[in-house]
């Protein structure tokens, strides 16, 4: 499993997609949080809150962007075939590819920690920030990587074709974070259905983890999530000898 | 390292690609897997290293199960696939590394790249990435990585196709001089790779194995044909070749040239040297053709 993380994490980082998408997410959410009209400095408030509502929107197309040649290059190159012959479980290849994409998302996150003493710093008077809610939102934001990140490898061994696999990822990403959402407000489930469904998306967990309040449920809902689709393209890998 | 397969099928739908095929290789032989293309040679490889699965029948290497032992199979065998698949932003050190991180050779790892790299002659591109090298060092990649862990079976899936005739004849002494000592099969479809490299040769078609055999037996001459190339000065009739006892049959050739077929076994030179002085023909060429391969091959290949 060490191999393969290190091969995919050496991957990232020899080449421009480390880089770029570390680079794109900061110049955005850092854009949008500082310069950009109702930014922290535009509102008044020492907050962080438009950087959390924000940051599940670019991960949306960036962690597809990451995840999707993790098996599609494989399957298209033909060295999956290689790979699946040598003395490695099926696991080992999956988990070390879904932490090497991981450990990119993480380090897209950390350098926000920047964000978060400037606002802190910012604050009148100085600390004056809902710093609960802060590490919180870190937490689910940290969270909804991962199940992101699940969601992309899972849809990355669906197909040999890395804009099909790019696709797929970010509409089922879409679709999980929003959808149940959506499908909530319909009237016809307006009598107590409506809480049920909204618990199936993303984004009800990563608003409650956000408040600050790390509840077990919704630890439990993303870990979920993230076995869900690492499972199934376990599944999928396995489908060859079917 | 034995390697025993037992009814080994693989089915597509309803498309048999490998229907029922046993052999057996004793350690040591080098095994030259053959058949045209779709016969199912890669079919059987991608089994034996536990790829896909088949869909019936059993193979043991070394006595271990292709599927139960899967892992314990993998690690004593070396396989290049089909086409040769390579990282190709990879460079050649680096990509050596990685297999041998794979194989957990721990800190032999560096010793046996570096061996890897000087055996296969990969010394002067070892700085460079993968997809900048011709085909026939991309091919040394693809044996140097089946070859790293000091496999007991090596299996290699038309491990020359697409070089040229120089990086062919390196190649090939390439794996004649790795292959001592180890258990190999090697599939291709060209014909004096096999009597250049292997000690016997499978002969597939259709899933089904049609000559499994020694190459000596394969092309001994045993049989009551043979094929004499003749050419003449002149412009020869058909009829007076077909004339000479024993020939029968005669296929014009370029030029005044003639494939003539004999049922008999005696040497028809002398036969056919003697029609040429009585007929008083200019007799400029003639030569037997000696049953090889390919013909073995055809032979073997068409009928179905």
């Amino acid at each position: 499993m060490i191999a393969i993380f290190k091969k995919e994490l050496n991957h990232f980082f020899s080449s421009l997609i480390g880089y770029l998408s570390i680079g794109i997410f900061l110049l955005i959410t850092g854009s949008l949080l500082w310069f950009f009209k109702g930014g922290v400095l535009d509102y008044g408030y020492a907050t962080l809150e438009s950087l959390f509502n924000l940051a599940p929107v670019v991960f949306l197309i960036l962690i597809p962007a990451v995840t999707m040649r993790s098996f599609s290059e494989e399957k298209n190159m033909g060295t999956l075939e290689l790979l699946m012959t040598k003395p490695l479980r099926d696991i080992d290849i999956i988990l070390g590819k879904y932490l090497a994409a991981l450990v990119l998302v993480i380090f897209s996150i950390l350098p926000t920690f920047i964000y978060f003493y400037s606002v802190y710093k910012l604050g009148a008077p100085v600390g004056n920030v809902d710093t609960g809610g802060v590490w919180g939102s870190y937490i689910g934001l940290l969270f909804l990587g991962a199940s992101f990140t699940a969601i992309g490898i899972f849809c990355s061994t669906l197909s040999s074709n890395q804009i099909v696999a790019f696709i797929l990822a970010a509409s089922l990403c879409a679709a999980t974070y929003w959808l149940f959402d959506i499908i909530s407000d319909f009237p016809m489930f307006s009598n107590g259905l409506d809480y049920f469904i909204q618990q199936l998306g993303i984004n009800a967990h990563y608003k409650s983890i956000s408040r600050g309040i790390v509840d077990t449920r919704d630890i439990i809902y993303f870990l979920s999530v993230i076995v869900l689709f690492l499972a199934g393209t376990k599944t999928v890998l396995e489908s060859r000898k079917w | 390292m034995s390697i025993t397969l037992k009814n080994l099928s693989k089915t597509y739908g309803t498309q048999k690609a490998v229907d029922s095929i046993s052999f057996d290789i004793p350690t040591g032989q080098i095994v030259g897997f053959l058949g045209p293309n779709g016969a199912g040679k890669s079919t059987t490889m991608k089994m034996l290293t536990g790829f896909i699965s088949p869909t019936s029948g059993s193979a043991t290497i070394n006595g271990l199960d292709i599927e139960k032992d899967a892992l314990e199979v993998r690690k004593l065998v070396g396989y290049l696939p089909e086409n040769n698949p390579q990282y190709t932003d990879m460079y050649v050190a680096e990509y050596l590394h990685f297999v041998a991180s794979v194989y957990q050779l721990g800190k032999n790892a560096h010793s046996k790249v570096e061996e890897m790299i000087s055996i296969t002659g990969l010394t002067p591109e070892r700085k460079k990435k993968i997809g900048q090298l011709s085909k026939g060092y991309r091919q040394r990649v693809g044996i140097a990585q089946a070859m790293i862990h000091d496999p007991k079976v090596l299996i290699l899936d038309e491990p020359t196709s697409g070089l040229d005739p120089n990086q062919l004849v390196d190649i090939r002494n390439l794996i004649i001089q790795l292959g001592k000592e180890k258990t190999v099969i090697l599939s291709t479809h060209i014909m004096q790779e096999v009597q250049a490299m292997c000690d016997r040769a499978i002969i597939i078609n259709q899933g089904v194995i049609v000559a499994d055999d020694r190459i000596e037996l394969l092309t001994s001459n045993d049989k009551k044909r043979q094929e004499i190339e003749v050419e003449f000065i002149e412009v020869v009739d058909k009829n007076l070749l077909l004339a000479i006892d024993g020939i029968k049959e005669a296929h014009p050739l370029k030029g005044n040239g003639w494939k003539l077929i004999s049922d008999k076994k005696t040497d028809m030179r002398v036969a056919l040297f003697e029609f040429a002085k009585n007929n008083q023909f200019t007799l400029i060429k003639i030569q037997v053709n000696e049953h090889n391969m390919e013909e073995v091959f055809k032979d073997l290949t068409k009928k179905k």
